[in-house]
């Protein structure tokens, strides 16, 4: 069976950058939209099952992470710039600085407000490693699965910056193209607002339990 | 035996063993991992695993992460076009292809083939049904194939609806692609994994929970509740992924002059439809991992012995589930209004009614999910809101049949094979459509939530709105994807073996409904009365089988035997019709102008399309 003839000229059916870049900003546009069904299931899950409560958590550890967080989008905004205006070294510091606040974040998140590693510390007054299990009943459930697909977000984030740094390094992209470097802002500001919704849903909404 | 080596070296194959590597990789890393940490034996978190990473496995070996793997270490690789070199044609549908022609085909013979599988599940448990008393099954067998009859059709059913998406919308609009190829690719092989995990769970002792996987009795049930749960999530990324892809397609790839109302009817019902797969296909994805979760590694959400509650995931699961339905009905729906006018060669009754009852139906239905827990401890303050904006999705569902109607009415009607099944669809699902209000309000459906009733109710509706438009659609665009004109007389057959044998199913498990037989039960009291008409249903199950059957192979041996078709045999005003058949490797060598409406039939002088000439590039 042949149902697709075959055709002499593949070159004249390219599809122009700029459709092509239309086309893109909207498909990730629509996945972010997407995702917000993702993100609002959780929340519904957190509130439907803590309602108005919630576990007792590190408040200085969450402003903590919650901060380095948002100042990473500033530099993430600053690289992005910079590309847009042929700076390719503060584009690259950019990203640098962009992935190793994410991953300040990170290990905010899993390292210590998990504690996978069961660790101990009290500094100034504040327990630095978290307490709750991912057992510890509906409190457990809801924070670690908040906390664990934001982080997975966050993880994907990281490694895409990364890719972008590499590929920049190696003298890719350029202020007229540069769709890969604004996928990644977008994704990686749309990250971080997600977070702007979940902080409050886990550390500030309610009273302790 | 060359054959043989190319389908040993195809993409399929390839992806098949590659998912079986990463599993076991997957698996004993997890177990490596727990051992060392001195964790107590459980299989599930290294099960779990093993799935997730297998399907990563299969998408590498097929070969469908290659350019982006290339793309990350910085390689520009253009799109791959046209056949294969030196290998026959037909191993292009094996291979990972980028023309959505190619993958609108493969969706449509995978979802064939799974439409199959799916179907035999059923007549082995309706042997089982003819009579009282066990007599073929054990209850858990007779468990585990009714679950997995229910997925594995909603599997090919969403494989049916990326086959016609595919394959017809950058024709329709007159695109040479979609906008994302590549993607495009990926939301069809990921499909082959999730088919693989399903039916694997039914290997690894099966489950007894029904496709809605309702926790807790999900925590109950044997390991291979985990597989169904974890291949029903992993299909969610073809959804997403070719739903995203559709929508930017039409958005920015339609051809000059064709504003919104003058698209192809059935471009609506494919962007309603996708509306529905990129949103709510996320919520239960939330809901399948808080349920996989919950199972392999104690979170705690659904169960309510750690301070759950299982109204949540149903909450979740319908509110994805139940416009779920809509989506595979929406395109059915779309491809009646799109014959109805060729076939009565009228104009489409009210074409913009037509057009925004599609989005109607999928907007309003996000707002009807918990009609199915009325019985499950909801609310009453939320019972009754939900009851009434149930009875909503009547008004543009009405809206259809009337357009249908005011179509047909005083039309030419010519009673091929296609417009055969586009009527039978019309009949089939005003008989789901009538008996769908009978469930949404609440003192009926406390009455017969959980017997027959809703069993014979759903395969109407999803007979009448998917499966027989669906079937209509594989005979009126034969011609186009093969070149060749199917054999009438067995499209005839076929049609009067389905419908009656259809209509005797489907009346008859909403007789045993009111009767008083409940679904999901292996056996019943002969007491009920009961027995002749499921002797009945099975009689007709089997029909239905059959008659699917002589479609199969009616389409395989018409593509070698028969003879060319006309360009336009059905004698339509649609721009994939007025390109040669099969279509070119870039659908159209001149783009085409819409100087007109899509659907004036029978009037003279009014064109829709012009084919404008080359432009100077």
């Amino acid at each position: 069976m042949s149902a697709v003839t075959t055709h002499h000229d593949a070159h004249g059916h390219e599809v122009p950058y700029e459709v092509q870049l239309r086309s893109n900003r909207l498909g990730l546009w629509l996945f972010c939209f997407s995702e917000v069904f993702l993100f609002l299931a959780l929340l519904v899950a957190r509130f439907y099952l803590w309602g108005n409560t919630r576990p007792e958590l590190s408040q200085v550890l969450g402003l903590l992470t919650t901060s380095i967080l948002l100042v990473s989008s500033f530099f993430m905004n600053r690289a992005e710039t910079a590309i847009a205006h042929g700076d390719r070294k503060t584009f690259l510091n950019g990203l640098l600085i962009t992935a190793l606040l994410g991953t300040l974040f990170f290990v905010g998140v899993v390292v210590m407000e998990w504690n996978v590693f069961g660790l101990e510390l009290e500094l100034f007054g504040v327990e630095w490693f978290g307490h709750l299990r991912p057992t510890d009943g509906v409190f457990g459930g809801v924070f670690f699965a908040m906390t664990g697909m934001h982080a997975l977000h966050v993880l994907s984030g990281i490694v895409f910056i990364l890719i972008v740094w590499a590929n920049g390094r190696k003298g890719h992209f350029s202020p007229e193209r540069h769709w890969g470097v604004e996928a990644c802002a977008i994704y990686w500001h749309y990250v971080d607002v997600v977070w702007v919704f979940f902080y409050p849903a886990l550390y500030l909404i309610g009273h302790v339990a | 035996m060359k054959a043989l080596w190319y389908f040993l070296t195809s993409s399929f194959t390839r992806g098949l063993i590659g998912q079986a590597i990463f599993t076991a990789i997957g698996m004993t890393f997890v177990n490596a991992i727990r051992s060392v940490m001195g964790l107590e034996a459980n299989a599930e978190p290294g099960v779990v695993f093993g799935a997730l990473l297998g399907v990563f496995g299969f998408l590498l070996g097929a070969g469908v992460l290659t350019d982006w793997i290339k793309w990350i270490f910085g390689k520009e690789t253009p799109l791959r076009h046209g056949p294969p070199q030196g290998k026959p044609e037909w191993t292009r549908y094996l291979n990972v292809d980028y023309n959505h022609k190619v993958i609108g085909i493969q969706y449509g013979y995978t979802s064939l083939l799974v439409l199959l599988v799916g179907g035999l599940f059923a007549l082995i448990f309706r042997i089982e049904l003819a009579q009282p008393g066990m007599t073929l099954l054990t209850n858990d067998q007779y468990n585990t194939l009714f679950s997995a009859h229910g997925i594995v059709m909603i599997t090919a059913m969403l494989l049916g609806v990326g086959a016609m998406v595919n394959y017809l919308v950058p024709l329709m609009i007159g695109a040479a692609d979609m906008a994302f190829p590549r993607l495009n690719a990926f939301s069809y092989w990921v499909g082959i994994p999730a088919v693989v995990l399903i039916l694997a769970g039914m290997v690894v002792g099966g489950w007894d929970t029904g496709w809605v996987g309702y926790a807790p009795l999900t925590f109950r049930a044997p390991l291979g509740v985990q597989l169904f749960l974890l291949g029903f999530y992993v299909n969610g990324f073809s959804s997403i992924a070719g739903s995203i892809n559709l929508i930017v397609t039409v958005a920015t790839m339609r051809a000059k002059g064709m504003t919104l109302f003058r698209m192809p009817i059935f471009v609506w019902a494919a962007i309603a439809a996708a509306i529905i797969q990129m949103t709510a296909t996320q919520t239960v994805g939330v809901a399948l991992l808080m349920n996989v979760t919950e199972r392999a590694i104690g979170l705690s959400f659904f169960n309510p012995a750690n301070g759950g509650d299982p109204l949540l995931y149903q909450h979740l699961f319908w509110f994805y589930s139940h416009p779920v339905v809509y989506l595979f009905i929406l395109p059915g729906l779309g491809v009646i209004s799109e014959l109805l006018p060729v076939f009565s060669r009228k104009p489409l009754f009210g074409y913009k009614w037509i057009a925004l009852s599609s989005l109607g139906i999928a907007l309003v239905g996000f707002l009807v999910w918990a009609h199915h827990m009325f019985v499950a401890g909801l609310d009453n303050s939320l019972r009754i809101p939900f009851m009434i904006s149930t009875l909503f999705v009547a008004v543009p569902t009405g809206v259809k049949f009337f357009s249908w109607v005011g179509t047909i009415w005083e039309g030419k009607i010519s009673l091929e094979t296609p417009m055969l099944f586009v009527l039978g669809a019309i009949s089939v699902f005003l008989i789901g459509g009538v008996t769908g209000p009978i469930l949404g309000t609440i003192p009926t459906d406390m009455h017969l939530h959980d017997t027959y009733w809703v069993v014979g109710h759903f395969h109407a509706t999803m007979f009448g709105g998917f499966i027989f438009p669906f079937f209509a659609a594989i005979y009126y665009w034969y011609p186009k994807i093969t070149g060749r004109m199917y054999k009438e007389s067995l499209g005839k057959l076929h049609f009067w073996l389905m419908v009656p044998g259809f209509w005797v199913m489907s009346l008859g498990q909403m007789a045993t409904g009111i009767m008083g037989m409940r679904r999901r039960i292996a056996d019943y009291d002969p007491a009920l009365g009961v027995q002749n008409i499921h002797v009945l249903i099975t009689l007709a199950a089997f029909v239905i089988g059959w008659s699917v059957l002589i479609m199969v192979y009616n389409l395989v041996s018409s593509a070698r035997s028969q003879e060319l078709a006309d360009p336009n045999p059905w004698r339509s005003r649609s721009p994939e019709w007025q390109i040669p058949s099969p279509v070119p490797e870039f659908n159209y060598d001149v783009p085409f102008e819409v100087v007109g409406d899509p659907y004036d039939y029978g009037l003279s002088g009014v064109a829709y399309i012009r084919m404008a000439p080359a432009s100077g590039d």
